[in-house]
């Protein structure tokens, strides 16, 4: 086990490291100019000069990231080339919107996505199965901008229940996590279904309805237990989508994650915000799947870590 | 030194040649304003930094002027100049020295009253290459600005402190666009001690001594300004607390706007609901239109073939209807003849500019040795809408044979391409186009027309260089004298005639700026599109329901 986690995490570092240089490297080679969005349209040659002089800009590729990475190791991801803070405050300053609707979106997409598939692996073969995964292809398809906005419309504008976008209460929470959601729930309630389909074959399932168990008893008790534990496995796999769902919907509903923090800096090649985002984002989809390889030993016994 | 004209009287002078009634500062306050109520503001975009030398956004522009003043200022609304933290100046009749006796009793946010000392602080830290400001080089005009831009001196040596409350500019060369330059944002005042104290984060911790003071800032969220009791000019502002929410996509704050949570929206009414709103009167009646001074054109490489040659430029003028392109923005526009948009000073109404002429382009283009036309670039941002207008631009175009494919490109790219020599044959400029930092003829043409601007990395995208009107530019802005503001004004029309001859530019409309506000807002309409406190003028809206 030791042994184990020593080796993953050192893989984790790579990846990380990895991450870092091929970031690093698509910036520096965009056509794009960060100096001149600093310098702005009035500056003279001399000034852009100057502004690329103390940014280290006039060197080359090896020893800007080097550099980078000397500041990284300390915890320094630079400061904004627009907003001029710390790329390190603005990022944590974000981070917690951005977690708060990660955790609403697994807990959006559990609820609907498995209990979707459970009704539809119970009902297998009927017309509520069938119209249940059609529902859950559409949400797996459709676009996340669109879903935002109807659900904004419907349920804020036409109905009230809920503010039009913002940040603060449980109730801001409810259609941003609902959108991110949807597009999991799909996978999920797929995943379920087969999952749950597959416990439903199992020997020890037809002995329990041989002994005459109620229905509700063999499905909740024996069936889902069981069903469950690889679908819920997935949840650390899930960050990686979560990282790119979140710049659009957090953009829809005026979120202040780091989705629009990053959209904004893309926008500005505003590079050292970029690279603070993607690595926060690489860490958590890492660690994400760190965790997730982790525990899959304890929810699943068959499953052994080497 | 002989001194001809004082400043109040200066002014006047000059608002007059505008053709506007000179108002003094301190009575320019709406006698039917009520004090008193706060208002809620949305924005899309992050507000970046609210230090005067750095910020140059749309969203932060306005509320910089809220938080700080500079020796000039316009009346509100307007673009006619007036005189702000000064009292008055006086500029030398060689035009080359500046004088400005400031005001008594300003005091700045940290209760510290304002001398000579930090006008002079404030531009030295703006023209300093280490404040990184992208403003720096408005202020080339100034004696020593080399120096301190060459990093070879600290302070501009002609900025003199004379006493307290004057300050003497000494310039290089008449420049009569100077009095406009000292109301830009970046040359506002700021107090050293606040500077120094935050270092880098001052942009997070603005002191000033504007009509309102920051009071709360969540990074993405919201910021908060709250009404300066001690603000020098009596009876403004008018509201006590406006809320700017950030991070709001326009079509969002609409649909707030209309379930009254929101009283302004800080960007534009989202094109896709523009007719939806103008049908509804109710709403129309809210809507506050106004022109811009901006003007969205097509660069054509000069410097490149075809386009080396004047008679494909011009045929290409006459080959876009610029009247459709309009319509495909919901006539949000007006088409535009000449560089200059029609509420600068300078435009020449009398200008006709290039019909709507397919024949006679076809015809053009045939003298040109292209009778069969010929294959090009079209590069646009690829934000809508427009790579909607670059189609109906390069539709246009292969009505007289030109096969122009389009380049949708991300802003930072497309400027990219055009400060490349090699790099982009037309460009269209929407999205990156030029919005003026100051109103007056000559900020149309320096950087974008000149040829300071044809050099890599610079913004003449068209690459047209010529020498004999850049000395005519120098100069009409020699001309410093207020009275002979019109003349001057005729000396700049006379050179974007000459520019419209040569056609490095085909220019296609002046956007208009269309504002939503609540019904609670008062104020006259100018103060919701101002030319220069762009989009809003905080100081000087109201509301109308309190009290």
């Amino acid at each position: 086990m030791i042994d184990y986690l020593g080796r993953r995490l050192i893989q984790s570092l790579l990846i990380l490291l990895g991450v870092s240089l091929i970031t690093f490297a698509l910036l520096y080679l965009l056509p794009a100019d960060p100096v001149r969005q600093i310098a702005g349209r009035s500056a003279t040659p001399q000034t852009v000069e100057n502004i690329r002089q103390q940014l280290g800009l006039d060197q080359p590729f090896v020893v800007q990231y080097w550099h980078y990475l000397t500041k990284l190791v300390s915890g320094d991801l630079g400061r904004s080339y627009i907003q001029r803070s710390e790329v390190t405050e603005l990022i944590v300053s974000r981070l917690p919107a951005s977690l708060l609707l990660m955790v609403g979106a697994i807990l959006c997409e559990l609820l609907i996505g498995l209990s979707m598939g459970l009704i539809a692996a119970v009902k297998r073969g009927t017309a509520t199965d069938q119209t249940l995964m059609v529902a859950s292809f559409v949400g797996v398809s459709a676009p996340q901008f669109v879903v935002g906005l109807l659900l904004l419309y419907v349920f804020a504008v036409r109905l009230s229940w809920f503010p039009i976008g913002g940040y603060g209460t449980w109730r801001h929470l409810v259609l941003p996590s609902l959108t991110m959601g949807i597009l999991g729930a799909g996978w999920y309630a797929r995943m379920m279904r087969s999952s749950m389909i597959d416990v439903l074959r199992q020997d020890y399932v037809r002995t329990a309805r041989a002994k005459g168990l109620a229905r509700s008893a063999i499905i909740f008790r024996h069936a889902l237990p069981n069903a469950i534990l690889p679908v819920i496995a997935m949840i650390g796999i899930d960050i990686g989508i979560f990282m790119g769902g979140i710049v659009v919907v957090e953009s829809v509903f005026g979120w202040p994650g780091i989705g629009q923090l990053a959209w904004q800096a893309i926008q500005r090649v505003d590079i050292p915000i970029i690279m603070g985002v993607t690595l926060v984002s690489a860490f958590a989809i890492v660690l994400g799947n760190l965790l997730a390889d982790v525990i899959a030993p304890f929810i699943d016994p068959r499953i052994k870590l080497r | 030194m002989k001194k001809f004209l004082a400043s109040t009287v200066a002014a006047s002078v000059l608002a007059l040649m505008l053709g506007m009634a000179s108002v003094r500062a301190e009575d320019a306050v709406d006698p039917n304003a009520k004090q008193g109520g706060a208002i809620i503001v949305t924005y899309k975009d992050d507000v970046a930094t609210l230090d005067p030398a750095i910020g140059y956004d749309w969203q932060n522009w306005s509320m910089i002027k809220s938080l700080f003043d500079g020796l000039m200022d316009y009346e509100p609304g307007t673009t006619n100049l007036k005189p702000d933290l000064a009292e008055s100046y006086e500029i030398a009749p060689d035009g080359k020295t500046f004088t400005f006796k400031l005001r008594h009793g300003v005091k700045f946010h940290n209760g510290r009253e304002m001398t000579a000392d930090d006008v002079k602080y404030s531009l030295d830290r703006v023209t300093n290459p280490k404040t990184q400001s992208p403003g720096a080089g408005f202020f080339g005009s100034i004696k020593g600005y080399d120096d301190v831009a060459a990093g070879k001196a600290e302070g501009l040596s002609g900025v003199t402190v004379v006493d307290p409350y004057t300050v003497k500019f000494e310039l290089t060369r008449p420049d009569a666009t100077f009095l406009h330059v000292m109301a830009i944002n970046f040359a506002h005042v700021v107090p050293k001690e606040e500077v120094e104290k935050y270092g880098a984060d001052f942009g997070r911790h603005p002191v000033g001594t504007g009509a309102f003071k920051l009071t709360e800032w969540t990074l993405g969220q919201r910021l908060v300004f709250e009404r300066n009791p001690d603000y020098w000019h009596k009876g403004l502002p008018h509201l006590d607390k406006i809320t700017f929410e950030i991070g709001q996509e326009p079509i969002v704050a609409l649909l707030r706007l209309q379930k009254g949570e929101v009283d302004v929206l800080g960007d534009v009414i989202p094109p896709a609901k523009f007719q939806e709103v103008m049908a509804d009167p109710e709403q129309k009646a809210r809507v506050v239109e106004g022109g811009q001074l901006q003007t969205g054109y097509v660069t054509m490489n000069t410097t490149m073939a075809p386009f080396d040659n004047v008679k494909v430029r011009q045929a290409v003028n006459m080959a876009i209807n610029k009247a459709r392109v309009v319509q495909i923005i919901n006539n949000r526009a007006v088409p535009a003849n000449q560089p200059l948009p029609p509420s600068m000073p300078g435009y020449n109404k009398d200008y006709k500019g290039y019909p709507y002429d397919v024949a006679k382009a076809k015809a053009l283009l045939a003298e040109a040795g292209h009778p069969d036309g010929f294959e090009t670039q079209l590069f646009a941002m690829n934000t809508d809408p427009n790579p909607r207008i670059a189609q109906a631009i390069q539709q246009d175009l292969a009505a007289i044979g030109i096969k122009a494919s389009i380049q949708s490109l991300a802003q930072a790219n497309v400027i990219a391409a055009g400060g490349d020599k090699a790099g982009a044959p037309m460009i269209w400029s929407g999205g990156m186009a030029w919005i003026a930092d100051f109103p007056d003829p000559s900020n149309f043409y320096g950087p974008i027309l000149g040829c300071a601007g044809a050099v890599p990395g610079g913004w003449n995208w068209s690459w047209y260089c010529n020498k004999d009107l850049d000395a005519k530019a120098a100069e009409a802005d020699s001309v410093v004298d207020p009275a002979k503001a019109g003349e001057r004004y005729k000396m700049w029309s006379a050179i974007y005639d000459k520019v419209m001859e040569d056609a490095p530019w085909a220019p296609i409309f002046n956007e208009q700026r269309f504002t939503l506000k609540s019904a609670r807002m008062g104020g006259a309409d100018n103060l919701y599109v101002d030319p220069v406190h762009i989009p809003i003028n905080y100081d000087n809206v109201y509301v109308k329901d309190v009290q």
